[in-house]
């Protein structure tokens, strides 16, 4: 019984240095084993299953005229700089709905969650914002304020990339409230009661105590609604705002090709991808913290 | 022959080293106790026990097989192994039944008929008959407890583990939990259970172990834990506990 030995000599000497037996050692190398072989079959899956995808494409009889129509490099290089300055545009429309979203949102919960008779009306009008603007397409949105603001004053003309943000705006800000204020839900309620008992006003409780707690509760969801916004963006070509999407669809009329909406495709899911990774890992590392550690 | 056995069992959360060679082994029809002051290891010590900690050393052998062994399908060990909580963790969505019943339809394939059956009598005779058809929330504390036991015992596990299952109650409920308990010793379950409750501990247990540093430095019977401990630390736990 070499393990009994190696036990017992593992247990004499452990408030010193402790060194891992041989079973443990061996252990170890079981499941690094075990690991290494998991990591073939994965390797070998993924190739196998690349290479019929692949070749059910290339082999495809209309191959060579959609690799023309979509995937023309020659189109791609020419294209590129006007649509990467579209996407500037994009970025940042992306910059100042985000602000006006975080602004336009709290206020929203904040009022939702109002309690008392006074403040009926407040409460009847965010309830009324949110049903409304999670309602209509994001499309109808934006024609609506990109076609009828200006028609209110032809006069003073808004730069069409200022009426897509206010778009996105009223209808991220719904989806965004109604995050918020389902995070505040799913604060305890001892904790207000906590802090209504040390004599914070319902204000400060909000401010200083749920909020805090709610965002921690809603991030993932709201990094989620972050990275659709990300794309929603480019819906504001439709204004004739000349952002990626627009730039792409000028650089086809004027090629007949397809590439530079393949090319614009590319560039909106590579700047959301940071973003997306992001949330993984913040998801991952909350649901880490909530486990107590374990192997379930 | 030994239900459990641990054999230089070490566990590591980062550098804090929480077990540091753990022999113990508990025998059939036997009730151990583990007592010693938080953070001592107590509840690591189950908790590997149950494969839900792994080990970073050493061996467990359940009924004779081993399984801290990489190859060894948990679920089936886990099977085998009742577990009761400190805080219940029963399933706020199905009622007293359906917890009780769970493991036993969809783990062990037993006939729903079969199970209810079961069920239903041993929560009679726990004085819970009252509630079959009841969820959780409409229980009390020492309600939900001796429903989460029945969940543990519905099975015939080879072991049961209860980790500090009266520390979350009410004082006026723990009585209830524990005259649970010592039927089930009477019955002849093997049970391994952590507590804080040291009266209990001596009229229950056949064996006290105490842990200290990671590591069980005095094992005996209660007589000669509570009436003569040997080591100076197990004189002190036992001074400061019982004197509060």
């Amino acid at each position: 019984m070499t393990d009994r030995a190696a036990d017992a000599a593992g247990a004499a000497d452990a408030t010193e240095a402790w060194e891992p037996s041989a079973l443990e050692l061996e252990r170890r190398l079981t499941r690094k084993r075990a690991s290494r072989r998991s990591v073939l079959i994965a390797l070998v899956s993924t190739v196998a299953f690349a290479a019929i995808a692949g070749w059910l494409v290339l082999s495809s009889p209309g191959w060579a005229d959609v690799q023309q129509a979509f995937f023309n490099p020659e189109v791609a290089k020419d294209s590129f700089p006007k649509i990467l300055e579209g996407l500037w545009l994009n970025i940042r429309v992306l910059f100042f709905a985000t602000i006006a979203v975080a602004v336009v949102a709290t206020l929203l919960a904040v009022m939702r969650s109002l309690r008392g008779p006074v403040w009926f009306p407040l409460r009847a009008l965010a309830t009324g914002y949110t049903d409304l603007f999670r309602g209509l397409p994001v499309l109808i949105v934006l024609y609506l304020v990109g076609f009828g603001i200006p028609a209110l004053n032809p006069e003073n003309r808004i730069s069409v990339a200022v009426l897509g943000t206010i778009g996105i705006t009223l209808c991220y800000s719904a989806y965004v409230a109604e995050v918020l204020r389902a995070g505040m839900e799913a604060v305890h309620p001892s904790q207000r009661i906590a802090a209504r008992s040390l004599g914070l006003s319902h204000a400060k409780t909000l401010r200083l105590v749920v909020i805090p707690q709610a965002l921690r509760k809603v991030v993932p969801a709201l990094m989620n609604d972050f990275v659709s916004m990300q794309k929603d963006v480019g819906l504001i070509s439709v204004l004739g705002a000349v952002d990626a999407v627009r730039a792409a669809q000028i650089a086809t009329a004027s090629t007949y090709n397809f590439t530079p909406y393949v090319v614009a495709g590319l560039l909106f899911v590579a700047m959301s991808f940071p973003m997306i990774r992001l949330t993984d890992h913040v998801s991952a590392r909350m649901a880490k913290r909530e486990q107590i550690g374990g192997t379930v | 022959m030994s239900v459990l056995e641990l054999h230089g069992v070490h566990k590591l959360f980062g550098d804090n080293h929480v077990l540091k060679g753990v022999d113990l082994d508990v025998d059939e029809h036997e009730v151990v106790v583990v007592i010693g002051a938080s953070g001592s290891g107590k509840s690591t010590l189950m908790r590997t026990i149950n494969l839900i900690e792994r080990v970073d050393d050493g061996r467990i052998l359940l009924s004779g097989d081993d399984i801290t062994d990489p190859a060894v399908d948990v679920d089936k060990v886990r099977a085998r192994i009742g577990v009761v909580f400190q805080h219940f963790n029963l399933f706020p969505h199905m009622r007293v039944i359906d917890n009780v019943t769970l493991a036993a339809r969809k783990v062990h394939g037993t006939p729903a008929d079969v199970a209810r059956d079961r069920a239903v009598g041993l929560l009679e005779k726990f004085g819970l008959g009252e509630k079959v058809e009841d969820y959780p929330d409409r229980l009390s504390g020492g309600q939900q407890q001796r429903v989460a036991i029945v969940r543990a015992i519905l099975t015939d596990p080879e072991l049961l583990l209860l980790d500090e299952i009266t520390s979350a109650l009410d004082p006026m409920l723990v009585g209830e939990v524990l005259d649970l308990v010592r039927d089930l010793k009477a019955q002849g379950s093997t049970m391994l259970m952590a507590t804080h409750e040291m009266s209990f501990a001596r009229s229950v247990a056949d064996r006290i172990v105490f842990m200290h540093g990671g590591r069980p430095l005095e094992v005996g019977t209660p007589e000669q834990i509570f009436g003569d401990p040997q080591h100076p630390e197990t004189r002190e736990f036992l001074a400061r506990i019982t004197h509060r």
